[in-house]
């Protein structure tokens, strides 16, 4: 046995998008364990439920995080639709589901090239982050935001999308299908990609029910997962599979993110082929909330889960977001255990952090 | 295994002309629903306050009896809300950021004259309305 020795590792790293702390113990240059600490910006998000009314509260929990902005705001208003017991307009439904892949698309491609950043491709970062670019540009001509949409109200959506937006949209999808494909290529075949991919950072099934995973992360290690199958919005009206992939390895994460973003350009234009022509965007809600409810959504990074008590003032009793990379920190610490050294920054990277999120 | 697979990619851009603008020698353009910063109709306004208590961040203050509509533009997460909560529709929300600055301010409009005048009259003659029928209640 080797002497054992601890590196602190982050929270302030090149690597790191966000700040994450682990203490890692290795001996020689193999990691045998980690052990994470958070906490570096946790905000309070939940508790200002004492100081903003319901309705406010639906622009605070948007802001929890830049990345998945739409599904938290999305979230938190399905938990007070469930507690006001109203059915939302299927035009609606529609128009969030599109929003919400339009974020998961712009989430998995942030990804993608922090992924190449990561292993020091940083032309491939660049080309990543260009498409995305042109679906923040979608973004921001339908809600007026890049990453904070702001659409959602409880009972519905704020704006509509005209079907020149709508046409913007598909022209877009197939452009973007497009450049994908290109450094697809790259992604699934370079020899320098595959060798800091394959292999590195396995995960095992077993392992990943018994920590609770959620998310790509899940879905990469071969347990079908996605919480998009539970039914909310739009979508047991539209018709997808989870990607889901056996090698339970880096390379994985990698391609099972990569093929969701040509399953959301599907669902997106499923969803435009289908939308209802309706003038109705809200359910009106009446009074002041009184109850409880939770709901469950598939956020790019995985399950997140929403819990909303009310009684029946403006302000909510408790209020609680429970966000996926929570439930994968278990698992990234796990999978740590026994890689090389230089591998950490990339493999915490593969699980997609997103720490502003978990911290709240 | 495939080598030097984004290598004809690569190549390609050096030759492409850059994606992104050169910003500030060409100035940025904004879809049309951007949500840049509020406007309002000021003359429009009945100052009842409602932007001001549905404003997640305290941004806005009312005051009714000097007529003025005041927004700290550095504290506005531009979320539009006041937009919706506004019964005469006199916010909008339009195109173009704050710029950035030094220092947090404020921003007051006050209401013209003549919309003071008239609403000035409008309360007397309300008043006055509400002091007859008082009279009339006491008399009876
Ligand atoms: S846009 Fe939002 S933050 Fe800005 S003044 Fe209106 S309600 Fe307040
Ligand atoms: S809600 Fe509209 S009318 Fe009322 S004070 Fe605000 S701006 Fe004026």
């Amino acid at each position: 046995m080797g002497k054992r020795s601890v590196i602190p590792y982050g929270p302030q790293h090149p690597v790191l998008p966000e700040p994450i702390h682990l203490d890692l113990v290795i001996e020689d240059e193999r990691v045998m364990e980690a052990i994470p600490s958070i906490g570096f910006i946790h905000r309070g998000l939940e508790s200002l439920v004492e100081k903003r009314d319901f309705n406010q509260m639906t622009y605070v929990v948007e802001r929890t995080c830049g990345i998945c902005s739409f599904g938290h705001g999305m979230g938190y208003c399905e938990t007070m639709e469930r507690i006001f017991d109203v059915e939302i307009p299927d035009r609606a439904k529609f128009l969030r589901t599109i929003w919400f892949e339009l974020s998961r698309m712009h989430s998995h491609l942030l990804w993608l090239g922090l992924l190449a950043d990561g292993f020091g491709f940083e032309n491939l970062f660049y080309q990543c982050w260009r498409i995305r670019e042109k679906v923040l540009d979608l973004q921001e001509m339908t809600c007026g935001g890049r990453v904070i949409f702001s659409v959602n109200t409880i009972g519905g959506v704020l704006k509509d999308m005209t079907s020149e937006h709508m046409q913007i949209i598909l022209k877009t999808m197939d452009e973007i299908e497009q450049e994908l494909k290109t450094i697809q290529k790259t992604f699934f075949e370079d020899y320098t990609v595959l060798s800091r991919l394959k292999g590195v950072g396995i995960m095992p099934k077993e392992k990943i029910n018994e920590l609770g995973c959620v998310g790509p992360f899940a879905r990469a290690s071969g347990v079908a997962v996605d919480m998009r199958k539970l039914g909310y919005a739009a979508y047991p009206m539209i018709d997808f599979e989870p990607v889901v992939s056996e090698d339970c390895d880096s390379y994985a994460r990698c391609y099972v993110r990569l093929m969701e973003i040509y399953q959301s350009i599907d669902i997106i234009r499923q969803a435009i082929a289908k939308i209802p022509s309706e003038t109705d965007l809200v359910t009106p809600v009446k009074g002041n909330p009184n109850g409880e409810a939770f709901v469950r959504l598939e956020q790019p990074r995985g399950e997140a889960f929403y819990y909303a008590k009310a009684s029946g003032k403006p302000n909510l009793e408790r209020m609680r977001v429970r966000t996926p990379t929570f439930a994968n920190i278990a698992g990234l610490c796990e999978m740590l255990k026994n890689t090389e050294l230089s591998d950490v920054g990339l493999l915490i990277i593969t699980i997609d952090p997103c720490i502003s999120c978990t911290e709240r | 295994m495939a080598i030097l697979k984004f290598a004809p990619e690569a190549l390609s851009n050096l030759f492409k002309p850059p994606v992104t603008t050169a910003y500030p020698a060409k100035p940025a353009e904004y879809p049309e629903r951007s949500r840049g910063h509020i406007e309002i109709e000021i003359d429009d306004c009945i100052s009842c306050g409602l932007c001001a208590r549905a404003c997640p961040c305290g941004t806005i203050s009312v005051d009714r009896s000097a007529g003025t509509w005041t927004i700290d533009r550095y504290d506005c997460i531009a979320c539009g809300f006041c937009v919706v909560k506004c019964p005469k529709k006199c916010l909008t929300m339009v195109p173009g950021y704050q710029t950035p600055g030094g220092k947090k301010s404020s921003v007051t409009y006050q209401k013209s004259p003549e919309v003071m005048a008239a609403e000035a009259k409008k309360r007397e003659e309300a008043a006055a309305k509400a002091a007859a029928a008082k009279a009339a209640a006491a008399k009876e």
